[in-house]
């Protein structure tokens, strides 16, 4: 979002409330508008949930009354709370992410979580052997690679974005580097492993929901919960950060220290999504401008339901779709992709500058 | 760019360009780096695990695989790094080359039309299909350029492979639909290992546009000023920036065919070289051409001795080394802002 059209914004939104007559200023243009956002986002939740509904149910291969009905749903109920985890991490993620850079074409999956993942994966194996790497899994491998890539993310983009050249758009090139330099030396070593054991490394690096280890939920649904938490306990202040550096600066914000402490909070989120379900490039992004679509409001404390309701809808709508009615059940992740690229495309091209 | 500033005040008194004695090309530093090259290409020569003086057939084997796997990295490392140098002056841009702006996912996607379109395709129709893909889409990236206004320099490159990643997704959703994933990633990953008489001829091509864009050298530069510059200076900026996407993809659109992907080769070589020598594509072509050979050449030789019965692809070691030199140029970069 470039910063006069934030501001025309906020000029708007004042007159807007000045033509109201109301005396606080609001975050919705008009009372119709408020209206509607409401509609649209009960809507796309009971939908979400209808679809998630259908995931469990749907074409169970065993009656309701067949005492394997619920293990069955039980099984299933793991593919759609990954979908749930995937959808709050990636969305509320990418709002905030785009918010703090203030650019709403970019995401925080360009920051190379992925390269550091398979990474962190790869070297195990490499320098450890198999045994290592088989023991080296559940909770505490999890809880790793997490602080891993947290660590990694603070040490390199504190570092580039505090000081006097301090640059968020080399923060993001540097990233992006480091995430193709990371999958070049990870490809290198697998390329040594010998075949058993790149047997054994392949199976861990196709993370997708449906691989995904419920036993890791215990420990993935609190962190993201707090961190989703304190992001949207954090939505006012983002208001203000996504007004660019200097306005928000010159309205009492201490912007390195917020843009940081955000992009922490979003690097876990991150973190947590990719170690859990395997990278996904451009979902955040498509969940992120149809909210903003949908929500007709810059203010964050709308934005970030809409972009969950719709996440979760998303995802939930795409693995139905796939797997009840096209019966293609591998591609879902790379339709999520490709929508999502042509949106960012088009969103490119619309507006005109970045 | 400033000793060449400096090198120009000093000689103030004569009014007309004195480039050409000024910047002789022959001297003692390119022939010592000439001298290198030539010198790595020969330990290329006799890199490998075929004993080629012990075997009866050794002087065979010599010219079947050993002689063209020199060659075509030599035509390949011009290839790549004159197109990243083209590509920069074209947009006026450091931080572009053909992997960050999406050209290469082009080609693949350009394979892949091909390998759609004709049952078994052969190596001219594979390079058609690259050349023409990796046109469109060198055109589309330039055209995004022009459409979308920028604030950064930096978010060039970013937008390149973002828009790369998006090709790239395309390619995989097709080549999922159709059962051809494995196609694709063998292809991503360049290597030299294949080369040997009569699979890689089709390089020699790059010669000729080497000569094309010696002879297009200076309008190149004018166009690399800008529209409003070159323009006013008699370029037809339009038809020279045409012709010069033009031959970087076909330059990167042959060496996508017949080797793959060289990943950041474009990028640090002509930055490298211009760091030392300024700006001038003209003079700098030369060299350009020859640290981009030294380079692959230096690159493959690595890639073949360091697990030694066996080799690594070349784009691997190049991946590798090329994302921190691109890094170092980036930090370099900021601390000169």
């Amino acid at each position: 979002m470039s910063k006069s059209a934030s501001l025309n914004q906020l000029t708007l939104r004042i007159e807007s409330n000045v033509q109201d007559n109301a005396r606080l200023a609001r975050a919705f243009r008009t009372r119709k508008e408020e209206r509607r956002y409401w509609i649209v986002l009960l809507t796309l939740i009971s939908l979400g949930v209808l679809f998630a509904y259908g995931l469990l149910v749907y074409n169970n291969p065993v009656p309701v009354s067949s005492p394997s009905f619920i293990p069955v749903v039980r099984r299933r109920l793991v593919a759609v709370i990954a979908m749930l985890i995937a959808a709050i991490c990636q969305s509320i993620s990418t709002v905030a992410f785009q918010s703090i850079t203030n650019n709403r074409i970019i995401t925080p999956s360009l920051l190379g979580f992925e390269a550091i993942y398979s990474t962190i994966h790869t070297s195990t194996m490499f320098f450890f052997g198999t045994t290592v790497f088989v023991s080296f899994s559940g909770v505490d491998s999890f809880l790793f690679q997490v602080v891993a890539m947290v660590l990694v993310c603070l040490i390199l983009y504190g570092w580039l974005l505090s000081g006097k050249y301090g640059n968020l758009h080399l923060m993001l090139l540097v990233g992006i580097i480091i995430g193709s330099g990371l999958r070049s030396v990870g490809s290198f070593m697998r390329r040594l492993l010998a075949p058993s054991e790149f047997d054994v490394l392949q199976a861990r690096l196709f993370a997708s929901v449906n691989n995904a280890d419920a036993a890791l939920f215990p420990i993935a649904i609190p962190i993201v919960m707090v961190v989703a938490f304190l992001l949207l306990a954090n939505a006012k202040k983002l208001n203000v950060l996504s007004l660019g550096k200097d306005v928000s600066t010159s309205l009492g914000n201490k912007h390195q220290v917020s843009v940081i402490y955000t992009l922490v909070l979003v690097s876990i989120l991150m973190a947590v999504s990719t170690a859990l379900v395997g990278p996904l490039t451009f979902y955040g992004f498509l969940v992120a401008t149809l909210a903003y679509q949908a929500a007709q409001t810059f203010d964050h404390r709308y934005i970030f339901p809409m972009a969950l309701a719709i996440g979760f809808l998303i995802i939930t709508a795409a693995y139905f779709f796939m797997y009840h009615v096209f019966n293609a059940q591998g591609v879902v992740s790379i339709i999520i992709e490709f929508f999502g690229g042509i949106l960012f495309l088009i969103a490119i091209l619309r507006k005109g500058t970045l | 760019m400033l000793k060449v500033l400096m090198s120009q005040t000093s000689g103030v008194e004569c009014a007309q360009p004195q480039r050409h004695e000024q910047k002789k090309l022959l001297t003692k530093p390119f022939i010592f780096a000439t001298f290198a090259v030539i010198v790595l290409a020969l330990v290329s020569m006799f890199t490998g695990v075929y004993d080629i003086r012990g075997q009866a057939d050794g002087m065979e084997m010599f010219f079947i695989t050993r002689v063209p796997r020199t060659f075509s990295l030599m035509l390949t490392g011009a290839a790549m790094s004159m197109s990243g140098l083209v590509m920069q002056l074209i947009t006026q841009n450091r931080l572009v080359e053909p992997t960050t702006t999406g050209t290469i996912e082009w080609a693949g996607l350009g394979l892949i039309a091909v390998y759609l379109l004709f049952p078994a395709p052969t190596l001219v129709l594979r390079m058609t299909g690259a050349i023409v893909f990796s046109f469109l889409g060198t055109m589309t990236f330039f055209w995004f350029l022009r459409r979308v206004k920028l604030r950064s320099s930096l978010i060039v490159p970013i937008i390149g492979m973002m828009l790369g990643a998006v090709i790239s997704a395309i390619s995989t959703f097709v080549g999922l639909v159709f059962g051809m994933t494995q196609n694709i990633e063998t292809w991503f990953v360049g290597s030299f290992a294949s080369v040997q008489v009569g699979r890689y001829e089709y390089l020699w091509l790059i010669v000729g546009i080497t000569i094309f864009i010696f002879i297009y050298a200076d309008r190149l530069t004018l166009a690399g000023l800008g529209e409003d510059i070159a323009t006013s200076l008699g370029v037809n900026y339009n038809r020279v920036i045409f012709l010069g996407t033009a031959l970087i993809s076909f330059a990167v659109g042959i060496v996508a065919a017949v080797i793959g992907n060289l990943p950041f080769l474009g990028l640090i070589v002509p930055n490298i070289v211009s760091m030392f020598r300024g700006d001038d594509l003209r003079s700098n072509l030369p060299w350009v051409c020859l640290s981009g050979m030294g380079t692959i050449i230096a690159c493959d030789i690595l890639a073949r001795v360091i697990i030694m019965p066996f080799e690594v692809p070349v784009s691997l070691i190049l991946g590798t080394m090329g994302s921190v030199v691109f890094i170092v140029i980036l930090l370099r970069k900021r601390k000169l802002t």
